[in-house]
């Protein structure tokens, strides 16, 4: 059944480049968020607010679970080539709609409501992509080097994260930011460039066949009548199901989402690493880390997937705290200052944002208040700014005058030796991603019978990476909100699910390759 | 199995402590609690059910083809 060389090749890619753009497309609305939200749900109005609230989590949280079972069952019943289409043709689709939807100004609510809706249809159609590509590139793959194949699928969700970096970097140093973020500005470019991609590789799929083992199964007559009862109704089926989410996927997605995302937000507003400076350093961590997905599903196909897997999830328990400890005391401009005004002759510029006259309520006492901005280069080329505010000079009633003078530190731009010391850390961390992501398509698609396969292996997917994986900026929010001392309690998430998986896959998963996926 | 109940009683305690009118973060907001604990509580029962699985010695053998599922 296996296909040949140069054919599994072609199928790769098809199947790879669909799967990719997916991602792209979906990476774009969360990166364009900023931008997004002023154009479609402005400040101060409460629905646009409650829209932009629910389009961030219901497409995350609850759609891509619904997709995945919509999709999955539709791929069960129908065949897999044409139904990883349609949610190619939806998510392209909605994509590029989103790119048209004129902002608030111009159609008021119609604005938001509109781009939730196709929002909602992006989610629905990532839901289906993933096991509809993974499924299908696994049927046709041969028994030893299943994992070393579908690794390619497992690297197109990294690399879509990856083009959507760049080609927004690229559009955004090509314009001032005026023209960028404008109604009809350069953020709209990201959505419209979607559609090429998509139609080429709708053009390619086309060409595709149906997988061999779905073909056999349907003229033997015995695909799924009803893929949903059997996949979750039929209890030996199910025990599956909840073994693949709570053992391998649940860890799988919080250190998925822990390298990537959570890395670069805590780069930004934790440790206030200038905008450009954070991207430059995820750029080149995920394209020096990428080959080792492959890598990782390569070695499965020799070794067995159980182990790669966790052991991915077990280094970042262990170093999730201090990699991100390292970050906060490598970059810490306070100190960076100090050492400033000690040793060299640093460079600063200091200038005045604004100034605010303040009246008390009783109109008695109006003072002036002056915000300023210190912007510091030290002779190794690190930099940051300090913003700070303070009543203007010698005010005599200086001391009933209540307010925040506390500098705020941020813009860090590291130094070359230093960039490359967080490309590293960051690097280390997706090497974990690819430990616990590469070889997993390959488990999952080895854990459920073929006539069920597509709705068994999508849905604990999607809960694990969507569910268990998305929530890991809101918990670490509520964490580190609840525990304001420590400034890394929000990794307790990531590592408290991560270890329980590994815990739990240890114990069960079996680390046998099944050799046997005709059945 | 424990777990579970301890998960949703987490999540239902922490919703009533942070949502909040004044608040602007995401955690202050009752949609994003609504919609976590309307997902979360089935997977929390799916863990449950898995921890009663694990219990009862259903998971020492795995089936070995998919005949056996």
């Amino acid at each position: 059944m296996a296909a040949s060389e140069k054919g599994i090749g072609k199928i790769i890619f098809s199947s790879s480049l669909g799967t990719l753009i997916e991602w792209y497309d979906f990476y774009i609305f969360g990166m364009l968020a900023k931008t997004i939200s002023v154009q479609f749900f402005p400040e101060g109005n409460s629905t646009a607010a409650l829209l932009s609230t629910l389009a961030i989590f219901a497409a995350g949280f609850l759609v891509r679970p619904f997709g995945a079972l919509v999709f999955g069952r539709l791929g069960d019943l129908v065949g897999r080539k044409y139904t990883f289409l349609l949610t190619l043709v939806l998510m392209g689709g909605s994509t590029f709609l989103i790119g048209l939807v004129p902002g608030y100004k111009t159609i008021g609510i119609a604005a938001p409501l509109l781009v939730l809706l196709l929002r909602l249809i992006q989610g629905l159609a990532l839901g289906g992509e993933y096991g509809g590509a993974a499924t299908y590139v696994a049927e046709h793959a041969p028994v030893n080097r299943r994992g070393y194949f579908t690794a390619w699928i497992q690297t197109t969700a990294t690399l879509g994260l990856f083009v959507a970096l760049g080609i927004i970097l690229l559009v955004k140093t090509n314009m001032s930011d005026a023209a960028f973020t404008a109604e009809w500005g350069g953020w709209r470019y990201p959505f419209w460039i979607s559609i090429l991609l998509v139609g080429v590789s709708i053009y390619i799929r086309l060409k595709m066949s149906e997988s061999p083992l779905y073909t056999a199964l349907k003229k033997e007559g015995k695909t799924s009548v009803n893929p949903l009862k059997e996949s979750f109704g039929h209890k030996t089926n199910f025990k599956m199901v909840l073994l693949a989410l709570f053992g391998a996927v649940m860890g799988q997605g919080v250190i998925w989402y822990t390298g990537q995302f959570y890395a670069q937000s805590f780069l930004e507003n934790a440790v206030k690493i200038e905008f450009m400076q954070n991207r430059e350093i995820l750029l080149w961590a995920i394209g020096l880390a990428t080959p080792f997905f492959l890598f990782f599903g390569w070695l499965s196909d020799k070794v067995g997937r159980k182990w790669i897997m966790l052991i991915g999830m077990l280094l970042g328990v262990v170093f999730y705290r201090p990699i991100f400890g390292t970050f906060l005391k490598e970059a810490n401009a306070k100190k960076w200052k100090t050492e400033a005004v000690r040793m060299a002759k640093p460079n600063v510029n200091s200038t005045t944002i604004r100034i605010d006259t303040v009246e008390n309520t009783d109109r008695l006492l109006s003072y002036t208040v002056q915000h300023s901005k210190t912007d510091w280069q030290l002779m190794d080329g690190r930099k940051f700014s300090i913003t700070s505010a303070d009543t203007v000079p010698m005010y005599q009633f200086k001391s009933f005058i209540k307010i925040d003078t506390k500098p705020v530190y941020s813009n860090i731009v590291l130094s070359t030796p230093l960039k490359w010391k967080f490309v590293f850390l960051v690097w280390v961390m997706i090497i974990f991603v690819t430990m616990a992501y590469g070889p997993i398509a390959a488990f999952l698609v080895e854990l459920f019978p073929t006539k069920i396969r597509y709705t068994s292996m999508s849905l604990p997917y999607h809960i694990g990476n969507g569910v268990f994986g998305g929530l890991v900026p809101f918990i670490a929010t509520l964490l580190s909100t609840t525990f304001i001392k420590d400034p890394l309690v929000g990794l307790w998430y990531p590592i408290g699910v991560a270890a329980l998986c590994f815990i739990i896959g240890a114990l069960y998963l079996t680390n046998k390759i099944d050799k046997e996926v005709n059945d | 199995m424990l777990l579970a109940p301890v998960i949703i009683f987490f999540l239902v305690k922490s919703a009533i402590h942070n949502i909040s009118s004044g608040g602007t973060k995401d955690i202050n907001q009752p949609v994003p609690w609504i919609i976590i604990i309307t997902i979360f509580t089935p997977i929390a029962i799916g863990l449950m059910i898995f921890g009663y699985y694990a219990l009862k010695g259903e998971y020492d053998k795995l089936p070995e083809s998919s005949e056996q599922i």
